[in-house]
């Protein structure tokens, strides 16, 4: 368990309402993220490790890389989101920060979200920043490297989004890194499929748009529905401490 | 009507009923499906293009189908659970998580023995072959879930929860695979539309279909008694019954 800094936490202020809770709560995430700097990086270093095997276990064939790299580089970053997402409310539930969310005032799904949105700045968004290393190293065309981080900006947000049902879900289990891999896994294809599907067709030259138009339809759904589904998730897992 | 609705909330009587109406299930289920399938594989004329190997459908139609609506009736079930707190659909989500399991794999199953000698492979990643292993991957989700939760109220409420989140999802991941790449056939009936095949040929399947509705009815049926048994086990209506056995 990592030593948890003293950060002041004022959820249960009445004054400035919601509003003013949900900023703090984006702000204890960036002050907790940015204390525990190693925490940043494994996420990271996991995503190049994954990325980095298919060359050396398939083949470093410029051709293949061509071909498969989007795909590749899209379930490194699927796979890592789920990894780190497994931490997501771990240390809360550990220190009873996750009672206090459930006690306060404000409603728990926007709490929920503010978390989810500090998450993915603080452990996706480097991810996906370093994206454009990765696609030259797998030989991709810049405007294929730009595309690729388009929909990964668009999708990864669906991933934690979604991801974060399931660790609510699963947070007073012990050991349930592999769990959680388990059942969320299925829900993470539309995005997959979409995801690499832009690629593929900027590769082939064709438009774009109807495949980003579709993964941000999949985010304002998930914006709007999983932090309710994550809320109600919290309060069953708090109860089950 | 909402009498009824009450009754089943109560495991005692929900065994009673059940344990009246399995036989009838059971029994019915066998001889629906010996006709069925005697119709289908024995009776029913060969396929122009595909020979004897379409017979499988008796199997792989009736078992597809299961596979996907039990999944909604378990998100049904879920709603249920998560309103009333009713314990029996907890006790229905608990059962027919294994048996849509088993319908689902069944379907795959038969779906590749047809596929080797009908596309020459017995495994296309084709959009509805995708799916349905998706869709087995969610049944085993819920099943993994609920393995690692001990709390039974935990337990019944967060796989409530996952199921009502898949339920929404399936959509979406049936439309996306679809996008993705079709190559099977589309469904052979459709309620809205007249069978693209002969009476000769659907009837039987209809009465598969039947079938297969009361062989599950009767195992969801009989695993829920299993489960009320362990989950009342210090009841006193549980010790009489078992000791009356």
């Amino acid at each position: 368990m990592r030593s948890e800094p003293r950060v002041p936490v004022r959820l249960q202020e009445q004054e400035g309402g919601w509003p003013r809770a949900a900023v703090e709560t984006v702000r204890r995430e960036w002050l907790i993220a940015f204390r525990n700097r190693q925490d940043l990086m494994n996420p990271l270093v996991f995503f190049v490790l994954i990325v980095s095997l298919f060359p050396l276990g398939v083949s470093p064939e410029p051709e293949f890389l061509r071909q498969a790299g989007p795909g590749i580089v899209w379930v490194a970053a699927l796979l890592s989101i789920l990894l780190s997402l497994n931490l997501l409310f771990r240390n809360d539930y550990a220190d009873g920060h996750l009672e206090q969310w459930v006690l306060s005032p404000q409603p728990l799904a926007l709490l929920a979200l503010a978390r989810v949105a500090a998450v993915w700045v603080t452990t996706v968004l480097p991810l996906v920043l370093l994206v454009p290393v990765l696609a030259v190293m797998l030989h991709l065309s810049p405007g294929t490297g730009l595309v690729l981080v388009l929909t990964l900006l668009v999708g990864t947000p669906v991933l934690v989004l979604v991801g974060a049902i399931g660790a609510a879900l699963t947070v007073s289990l012990r050991g349930s890194g592999v769990l959680l891999v388990l059942i969320m896994t299925p829900f993470y294809v539309p995005v997959l499929i979409f995801g690499t599907g832009a690629v593929t067709a900027a590769v082939e030259g064709a438009s774009i748009t109807g495949h980003l138009a579709l993964l941000g339809a999949m985010l304002s759904l998930a914006v709007v529905l999983a932090p309710l589904a994550i809320a109600g998730a919290l309060r069953i897992s708090v109860s089950n401490g | 009507m909402w009498q009824w609705f009450h009754k089943l909330g109560s495991p005692k009587w929900f065994f009673g009923i059940a344990g009246r109406l399995m036989p009838w299930l059971g029994w019915s289920a066998l001889i629906v499906l010996t006709a069925g399938v005697v119709w289908g594989l024995l009776f029913a004329p060969a396929d122009y293009q595909q020979g004897d190997s379409y017979r499988i459908i008796f199997i792989h139609v009736p078992s597809a189908y299961l596979g996907q609506s039990l999944y909604v009736a378990m998100a049904v079930a879920g709603v249920v659970g998560l309103v009333w707190r009713m314990k029996m659909a907890d006790t229905f989500i608990a059962s027919a998580t294994a048996v849509g399991a088993a319908m689902t794999f069944l379907a795959l199953l038969t779906g590749a023995v047809w596929g080797k000698p009908t596309w020459g492979t017995w495994w296309v990643w084709d959009a509805r072959l995708t799916s349905m292993l998706l869709l087995l991957f969610l049944y085993l989700g819920v099943m993994a879930l609920r393995g690692a939760m001990e709390d039974p109220d935990v337990r019944a409420r967060a796989s409530a929860i996952l199921v009502i989140v898949g339920v929404v999802n399936i959509p979406i991941i049936k439309y996306s695979v679809e996008w993705w790449n079709t190559l099977h056939q589309p469904a052979t009936i459709k309620v809205t539309e007249a069978p693209s095949m002969p009476a000769s040929m659907w009837v039987p399947l209809l009465i598969c279909l039947l079938g297969f509705h009361l062989l599950v009815a009767w195992l969801i049926l009989w695993r829920m008694r299993n489960d009320i048994l362990l989950r009342e086990r210090r009841a006193r209506w549980v010790r009489d019954w078992v000791l009356a056995q």
